[in-house]
């Protein structure tokens, strides 16, 4: 796809342990088109963030390694710049938030300076110039009052309105894309919801694209265009937002909707996946879901599944595409 | 002391300088340090003689109304001499705490951050702290022959591989929190972290650390001007009061005691100073507090 603002193909990150290495990331490739709200969604160790981090060149190295793969932003492949043009794109073309907002922030320093630090890292711009955008840049993530919070330390600040000033932050240089790496994840349920409001109100106004990182199905329902679901360092499906929730045709991603609580339902008990993720270090032969899937069949634990295109912008790594055609919502 | 950390942390600075107050051996350490400088720096006002002036006819008076602190065996006014001799060792724990600020916050910074650095500082710190600390400065001060900046010379050596060591301690913590990975996501390079993240969040323990230092160079010089490797004699510090009471001490024991008293009282309130900043600073001590 050429209408691409981030493209990422054959990802492919290990880590060095003891014995050996083991792969966190396993041939993964997505797109983020401008504007758009793309959602990563997978388990705790799915590979998720270390995908993101790879493309940002975050991870330490070592014991991270990025074996292969490219990530096309504006024309230029992420993974092979050097690290000061790299440091360049981090903060003003891409912004990342993070998921703690509480040790996110320098306690040593008011918010305003820690603002006002990426513009004149990024744009040079003088100290007066700096407060003023920092003063607007409050003021758009919904601090009250900007003008005189500005000068306020972290620690005077609820965990929301930290994460407030953390999307200042990111957006202070106008970024193309914004990478959240969970972002709601530590914040009240009530709080979330302002957040993802506030995302989209942000989305909407810069027209900037965004990669959602989550495991929360909810917030993935209620913020992106598109999902790309990843299991065990894999891409398992990637589908429209509509497509994934209605009929989603991998049995994990299926299977996972179906773990999610909602308000018509009458069964007691959650339906829960049987098993647990895989050891990375030693992950099974075949389709890596295979062992836990209801579908799978000797064939699936032979060989990798290839990814089949069932429709526009509708892929599934899965043999047994037409016996999980028949998935109905409970 | 308590206004320099007010301004180092600045986020929690009212509550911070509130614990200090509360904190005895804080204190009483301030109390004394702030005495023992004030006596220093008011010398010329306090003292009725010069610290050199000779008055053979009042040799060995003891202490007493008209000479405080006695007089040695030229008639010179001890409590004259200690108040300016003290000059000199504050001047000298002085700036074995710059050189140590300095240096020690390089070496450790950079081994803490930059870890293909970090074996060959650290074995090289190793390596100077494996001698005992006072033969390793009267081996540099014998090299170099006795002067004031030879002493500072010898003490800085001493002390700067234990100060790196704690700075890199904190930096390898520091270095591994959230702010310090979302600057990095903001595009800062390695040295606008460590300057602006790093090193502001590892001030508490080094601070600590530094009025150690102090404490440690004060007796240490005097051990020195004992030996006769410190300063030149001509310049009394309270090392070579001793050295030269020492000739003395049956008959006339004031001229060792006082300056040792003096030393002593210096000493004590740096380490509870020290003790003190420890105690509210540290975060592991803050457990225990709350």
């Amino acid at each position: 796809m050429s209408d691409a603002l981030l493209s990422v193909r054959n990802l492919t990150t290990a880590f060095a342990i003891e014995s050996g290495s083991t792969i966190a990331v396993d041939d993964v490739g997505f797109d983020v088109r401008a504007g758009e709200a793309v959602g990563l969604i997978g388990e705790s160790g799915s590979g998720k963030s270390v995908a993101a981090l790879s493309i940002l060149g975050l991870l330490p190295t070592p014991p991270a390694r990025v074996l292969s793969g490219s990530a096309m932003f504006e024309g230029r492949d992420l993974l092979k710049m050097p690290a000061k043009e790299l440091r360049r794109i981090r903060g003003k073309r891409i912004g990342m938030i993070f998921q703690e907002p509480m040790t996110s922030l320098n306690p040593v320093f008011p918010i305003g300076e820690q603002i006002a630090e990426s513009l004149r890292l990024h744009e040079r711009l003088g100290n007066e110039a700096a407060r003023k955008r920092a003063i607007a840049m409050l003021d758009r993530v919904g601090i009250p009052s900007a003008s005189r919070r500005l000068d306020d330390y972290p620690h005077q600040l609820s965990g929301g309105m930290r994460q407030r000033v953390m999307i200042a932050i990111a957006l202070a240089c106008d970024p193309k894309l914004l990478i959240a790496d969970e972002p709601t994840t530590a914040l009240d349920v009530t709080v979330q919801a302002q957040l993802l409001d506030l995302l989209n109100d942000l989305r909407r106004e810069t027209g900037m694209a965004m990669l959602l990182i989550t495991h929360n199905m909810g917030v993935i329902a209620e913020f992106a265009d598109r999902v790309v679901v990843m299991y065990s360092g894999q891409v398992a499906e990637e589908a429209p937002i509509e497509t994934l929730f209605d009929a989603p045709r991998h049995p994990y991603t299926q299977g996972l909707l179906g773990a999610t609580p909602t308000l018509a339902q009458t069964e007691a008990r959650l339906r829960t996946i049987p098993g647990s993720l895989p050891d990375p270090a030693a992950p099974p032969p075949g389709c890596r879901f295979a062992p836990r899937c209801d579908f799978a069949d000797a064939q699936c634990a032979a060989g990798r599944p290839t990814e089949i295109v069932l429709a526009a912008g509708h892929r599934a790594a899965c043999r047994r595409t037409d016996a999980t055609a028949a998935w109905q919502t409970a | 002391m308590a206004d320099l950390a007010l301004t180092l942390f600045p986020a929690n600075a009212r509550r911070t300088g509130r614990k200090l107050l509360r904190n005895r051996a804080f204190v009483a350490g301030a109390f004394l340090v702030t005495l023992v400088f004030l006596a220093i720096v008011l010398a010329p006002l306090i003292a009725q003689y010069e610290p050199n002036r000779m008055q053979i006819r009042m040799r060995f008076r003891p202490p007493s109304s008209e000479f405080w602190f006695g007089t040695d065996n030229l008639g010179r006014d001890m409590f004259a001499r200690v108040l300016y001799g003290g000059r000199l060792s504050i001047e000298i724990g002085f700036w074995v705490v710059m050189l140590n600020a300095v240096f020690g916050v390089t070496l450790g910074a950079l081994a803490g951050y930059f870890r293909a650095l970090d074996n060959p500082l650290m074995r090289l710190s190793d390596a100077l702290m494996a001698f005992p600390s006072v033969l390793l400065a009267i081996g540099i001060a014998a090299i170099l022959g006795p002067s004031t900046s030879t002493a500072v010379i010898a003490l800085a050596v001493v002390y700067i591989p234990r100060t790196a060591r704690i700075l890199r301690a904190s930096v390898l913590v520091v270095r591994e929190l959230d702010y310090v990975h979302a600057s990095r996501a903001a595009g800062a390079g390695d040295w606008h972290i460590l300057w602006r993240h790093i090193l502001p969040n590892c001030m508490a323990p080094l601070l600590v650390q530094l009025s150690f230092v102090f404490a440690y160079a004060v007796l240490s010089e005097a051990v020195l001007s004992f030996l006769g490797l410190g300063a030149p004699p001509t310049v009394p510090s309270w090392g070579i009061l001793i050295s030269e009471g020492r000739s003395y001490i049956r008959e006339a024991w004031w001229l060792t005691v006082v300056p040792g008293i003096a030393i002593a009282v210096t000493v004590l309130g740096l380490n509870l100073l020290g003790d003190g900043l420890r105690d509210v600073l540290d975060p592991r001590m803050k457990i225990q507090q709350e």
